[in-house]
């Protein structure tokens, strides 16, 4: 017995060193490429593009990061990575706020409330998440130039104020493990609809609105193709637009600056994660698990 | 309709209110634009003139078009080898972040990192890490080539090569499934472990017949989500390689659709393939539910 023990033991010491050593070897294959990106944004031009290349910088160039701030600033007459900072920031803020409005509404009602027709509407939300956006492409934006919206944020935003299938989905199991006898006892009280909604599963629901809130304004950051469809001047550009211009320039944006410039834009969503893990986290496992 | 008493009247009046927005919001940005676009498909439209009908022309003409196979089986074969890759290497993280050794949250956060980088950001850092000339990839990979006497290849402009940069970014940002996965390998009972370690079962054989089969409804999830995203792929091809270069080796089919409609302003065309790209999707989904349905293990 005693040695069967020790044989134990012994592989598990063994397990526990190859499972260290993988993890080890797969968190640098994992955030290499990142400390690169950093690493470059504070090299020298030629540093940047010298093979083999250094992997710490010979001297660190802060001033990288207020030279890719201000790059074409004299063509432009503008600095327009802050431009396109301003815009994505109205834009995100916009539809962070519409999107939690609206969906944690409308959840309200497919979640707690019967009405004729709410689960054939509702089966028809989820089957709405299988159409691929190519499809509507064009029609939207036959929609929004008619409307003049074209060139503006508008068509960007404004849909966001209208509910969408994923989060009604995502709040709609949120608010039904919120026992029933909470409402019972507010309508029993003659409180009206809006009453229970406000005063009772509101307050409840924060940490899944706060979800919402997050990959709204993770997905609008991010978003590419929508403000390529709908921005055409550089003033109404976003930063991810707006890098993307940055990079496909004729003659190219020199890399460093390239680099400081991508990591300006990943910054924010960064420190963003590092303030809201908890709930990040939570909120992703719960859309794979409760599905 | 059984008559409705007047507190059910006044919830279902409440309940229609509430869901009004989203009412409205399905109808103006989805329905119509949906019906249009189908309607859209058997016409000939530039946004300039006004659509005319022109029948199943336009579907005709899809499935003798070169460039739709192209980008249609470039679309593919990323999603071919991203799907399964990404699914390995999520569910391989998430277990080996699960066997709780010490600095679970550093790693996870580390592997969890690169799947915050937003598409143009990642795919313009891509560009530089393979680079041929001064890319860290291949100052990396010429030790082991070197040794062989070869030369690591020219990852972005060999037509044999570029879609696996493509695939390489796929797997690299998988921090969301294996946040799936690591919840979901959490709700496996730890007796079924017990037990299969007392019948003297391998860590293959405990991963094979106790892991999978529990995490199989999640695999699922992941793999369908898969199959909708990789299908409608745009992004990072659209920044890391213009026009699909090289030679249309990395042309996905949602960058045809965007250079028919709003290059080319073949209005018509666009819609038709986008709803051939719906009917692909449903397809696919379609069969995979079917594939996964029988094996899924449901619990309870």
């Amino acid at each position: 017995m005693a040695k069967s023990d020790k044989t134990l033991t012994q592989q598990n010491l063994r397990a526990v060193v190859v499972i260290h050593a993988a993890l080890v070897i797969l968190s640098l294959a994992f955030l290499v490429p990142l400390i690169w990106m950093i690493s470059t944004s504070l090299k020298e031009a030629s540093e940047a593009r010298a093979f083999p290349p250094t992997w710490i910088p010979k001297e660190f160039l802060w001033g990288n990061y207020s030279e890719a701030f201000n790059y074409n600033k004299e063509n432009l007459g503008y600095a327009p990575f802050a431009v396109y900072g301003r815009n994505s920031l109205i834009l995100c803020l916009l539809t962070v706020v519409g999107t939690v409005v609206s969906n944690a509404v409308v959840a309200y009602s497919f979640a707690r409330l019967k009405w004729p027709g709410r689960d054939v509407a509702f089966a028809l939300t989820l089957a709405t998440m299988m159409v691929p956006f190519p499809v509507l492409m064009v029609p939207l934006f036959g929609l929004f130039k008619e409307l003049g919206w074209v060139g503006t944020l508008r068509p960007l935003w404004v849909p966001a104020w209208f509910g969408a299938a994923f989060n009604i989905f995502l709040l709609r199991q949120f608010y039904r493990t919120i026992p029933n006898e909470l409402s019972e006892a507010a309508r029993i009280d003659g409180c009206s609809e809006w009453g229970i909604f406000s005063r009772v599963i509101l307050p409840l629901a924060k940490p899944a609105l706060a979800v919402v809130a997050l990959f709204s304004f993770m997905g609008t950051w991010n978003d590419f193709l929508g403000p390529l469809l709908y921005l055409q001047r550089q003033e109404s550009f976003t930063l991810a637009v707006g890098l993307q211009s940055y990079s496909s320039q004729a003659g190219g944006t020199p890399l460093h600056l390239l680099m400081a410039a991508s990591t300006m834009v990943v910054a924010p969503v960064i420190i963003l994660f590092f303030f809201t893990q908890k709930q990040f986290i939570q909120g992703i496992a719960a859309t794979g698990l409760k599905g | 309709m059984a008559k409705m008493g007047q507190s059910e009247r006044r919830q279902a009046l409440a309940g229609v209110l509430f869901a009004m927005p989203y009412l409205i919001g399905f109808s103006v940005f989805l329905a119509i634009p949906l019906l249009t676009s189908l309607y859209n498909s058997f016409t000939e439209y530039s946004v300039l003139r006004e659509p005319v009908w022109i029948g199943v022309r336009n579907y005709a003409d899809v499935f003798k078009d070169e460039l739709f196979y192209k980008s249609l089986g470039n679309t593919l074969f990323f999603a071919a080898f991203s799907i399964p890759l990404s699914t390995i290497m999520a569910i391989a993280l998430a277990m080996l972040l699960n066997t709780k050794v010490r600095g679970q949250a550093f790693y996870r956060t580390f592997f969890f990192l690169p799947s915050l980088v937003p598409a143009v950001p990642m795919a313009i850092l891509w560009l530089y890490l393979f680079n041929g000339d001064f890319g860290i990839v291949n100052a990396v990979l010429k030790i082991p080539y070197g040794a062989l006497g070869l030369e690591p290849p020219n990852w972005l402009s060999s037509v044999d090569h570029a879609k696996n940069v493509l695939i390489t970014m796929s797997v690299w940002t998988v921090g969301n499934a294996m946040i799936i996965y690591l919840a979901g390998l959490q709700e496996i009972p730890q007796q079924l472990y017990e037990a299969s370690d007392l019948d003297g079962a391998s860590p293959w054989q405990k991963t094979k017949n106790v892991t999978i089969p529990l995490l199989s409804p999640v695999i699922m999830f992941n793999v369908l989500m898969g199959i909708i995203g990789s299908l409608q792929y745009f992004t990072q091809a659209y920044v890391l390689f213009p026009g699909g270069a090289p030679a249309r080796s990395t042309y996905m089919y949602s960058m045809y659709i965007y250079d028919t409609a709003f290059r080319d302003l073949r209005m018509g065309y666009a819609s038709a393939l986008g709803w051939v790209m719906f009917v692909i999707i449903l397809t696919l989904t379609f069969t995979a539910f079917r594939f996964f349905d029988k094996k899924v293990h449901y619990e309870g």
